[in-house]
């Protein structure tokens, strides 16, 4: 008896040995950039400590009162912000008719949708660079450089893992709850807003939170669609490793930032980053 | 109930305009642009007529060609080494213990972070000077650590980073694929006097199958299109030892502003990826239906 009681106890300290190791090599890095963002130029020689006892403020006040900063950040919020409603209001209109009429070919254009998502982003630079500095043209006003033409490229990898999420959601909706509806005269707009619209709303809600995430987190086509008046974040922080007497401080407060979002939204999107990133297919 | 076929369209419509601009149009272009010398510093202006030229200059490339066998040895090790890892945690990690979702909201951090802030946070990991990385490889153990002039060293830096970076998405989606499946097979196995190598070998792997397979798919084309985070840690260098695909184009190809051989490279990179997972594709397919 004893000895099996040994072999238990055991047991559980290696799962709590192997769960603590795990969780640290994930969390030193993050938190090795917190330090450095804490830390002036003159700090970081030496050996590395990872005790930090001051925070040199002025890593995050130095970009923050930078104006050309503060339009990045605002551009980066603007753009996530309306590239997840944008996102949230297709994918519902999309997976209304994808699960409410027999459309001939559905399935098809359900795959479809999905294709856009596995495509390598950076086989699209070129085509999509032409296209919006010389076709979508009217008179001097190009694509190129705008928030707009963020907004809408962005939906290229968000609406299909949207519509993948909430075409699940909308299965779920029993048909019989619209016939109901229908049968006592309701339209079909009426039928969207008054009853689906309050049963899908959490389903929305996330495919939003993670679709502004992964806006947020974008760097490869905002760095080659956008020069000067559209850039965000992410291209702020890769301007710091082409920019030569890189003040690494820096680089990490503003790279903490650009993860701030994703702290703060992890906590409610917790359950569902699974489901998220593999576009429905393994659900917890 | 009967429904007009056109209200549904209507519905599905905007949806299909914003992805018929974003997604289609984009590779019909590049698939047309191809075909053209265009090269706005050329004595020759606009698209002139090439047919095949771009792709037959493409086929032997050497720096295409090169980045693409850098990107398929990157994958390679990137996707088995975060498997093996991430189903063996997930494997410990099973049971219900105090604290689990607080291990899985830590682990879903390096999922949810920019790529390119994931980039960052290594690249001060790893910087000669300051980097604990460096430091306790360097001073610690004596051994000389510079990705900025080992290419070796450089490539397994990027494949240590990926697995940082995705591990946690193999052990969350096999933790979710373990639990979703039914003990009692495993139970009479274990009655039966089947050993645990039997257990994994007859049971419990056969049963994760399409889950393990999902994930699988995944995280190739996930490591094929490596771009931001590579750029912020090594840029590609040193030379072009850790220039995957996806850089190539960013970096290399597209400042030449050679339109129309851009565009060969873009399309045939698209065209692997395609048939890669297509073939991936099928062969889980048959497998689900064995």
């Amino acid at each position: 008896m004893a000895a099996s009681k040994f072999k238990k106890t055991l047991s559980w300290l290696g799962l709590y040995l192997v769960w603590i190791v795990a969780s640290l090599i994930v969390i030193v890095p993050i938190y090795w950039l917190f330090i450095v963002s804490a830390r002036s130029r003159v700090e970081l020689i030496g050996t590395p400590s990872f005790i930090q006892t001051s925070f040199f403020a002025e890593n995050y006040t130095g970009p923050l009162s930078d104006p050309v900063f503060q339009r990045y950040m605002i551009n980066s919020v603007v753009v996530a912000t309306s590239n997840a409603i944008l996102v949230a209001v297709l994918a519902l209109l999309a997976t209304y008719a994808l699960t409410r009429w027999k459309l001939t070919g559905a399935d098809n254009v359900f795959f479809w949708t999905i294709t856009n998502r596995m495509a390598p982003p950076a086989a699209f630079l070129l085509p999509l660079f032409l296209m919006y500095t010389r076709i979508f043209q009217i008179a001097n006003w190009t694509l190129f450089d705008t928030r707009i033409g963020l907004i809408l490229l962005y939906c290229v990898f968000n609406l299909p893992f949207a519509i993948w999420l909430m075409k699940g959601i909308m299965d779920g909706i029993p048909i019989e709850l619209d016939e109901a509806a229908m049968v006592d005269g309701a339209g079909v707009w009426s039928i969207l807003l008054k009853i689906i619209l309050p049963l899908a709303a959490p389903g929305l809600a996330i495919s939003g939170i993670l679709s502004w995430i992964f806006a947020w987190n974008e760097y490869l086509f905002a760095a080659t669609l956008t020069s000067v008046e559209a850039r965000t974040i992410t291209t702020g922080l890769a301007e710091f490793v082409t920019v030569t007497g890189t003040n690494w401080g820096e680089m990490a407060a503003v790279a903490m930032l650009a993860m701030l979002p994703a702290l703060i939204f992890l906590i409610f999107v917790q359950k569902y980053i699974v489901m998220g990133l593999t576009f429905g297919a393994v659900k917890e | 109930m009967k429904r007009a076929q056109w209200v549904g369209w209507a519905f599905l419509s905007p949806t299909l305009i914003v992805l018929a601009i974003t997604g289609l149009l984009p590779f019909i272009y590049v698939l047309y642009v191809g075909f053209f010398d265009w090269n706005i510093f050329s004595a020759r202006e606009g698209l002139n007529f090439a047919g095949v030229n771009n792709y037959r200059r493409l086929v032997f490339d050497p720096e295409f060609l090169r980045s693409l066998w850098y990107t398929i040895q990157f994958t390679f090790w990137s996707v088995s080494i975060s498997l093996i890892l991430g189903f063996m945690l997930a494997q410990l990690l099973i049971k219900d213990f105090p604290g689990k979702t607080f291990f899985r909201v830590v682990h879903a951090l390096p999922l949810m972070i920019a790529p390119i802030a994931v980039g960052a946070l290594w690249r001060l990991m790893v910087i000669p000077g300051f980097g604990p990385l460096w430091y306790g490889l360097e001073e610690g153990l004596g051994f000389k650590y510079r990705i900025g002039a080992s290419g070796t060293q450089a490539f397994l830096t990027t494949i240590f980073m990926d697995v940082w970076h995705w591990t946690p998405f193999v052990t969350l989606t096999m933790l979710a694929g373990l639990s979703a499946i039914p003990q009692e097979p495993k139970e009479a196995a274990m009655v039966d006097g089947a050993s645990t190598w039997q257990v994994y070998r007859y049971i419990t792997i056969p049963m994760m199958m399409p889950i393990i397979l999902t994930t699988v798919f995944i995280r190739i084309m996930d490591a094929l299109r490596i771009v931001d985070e590579v750029f912020m840690l090594t840029g590609g260098g040193p030379g072009d030892a850790t220039r995957y695909i996806g850089l190539h184009i960013f970096r290399v190809v597209f400042p030449k502003t050679d339109y129309g051989y851009g565009s060969a490279t873009s399309l045939l990179t698209l065209y692997f990826t395609i048939v890669f997972c297509w073939l991936l594709f099928v062969a889980i397919t048959s497998f689900q239906k064995k």
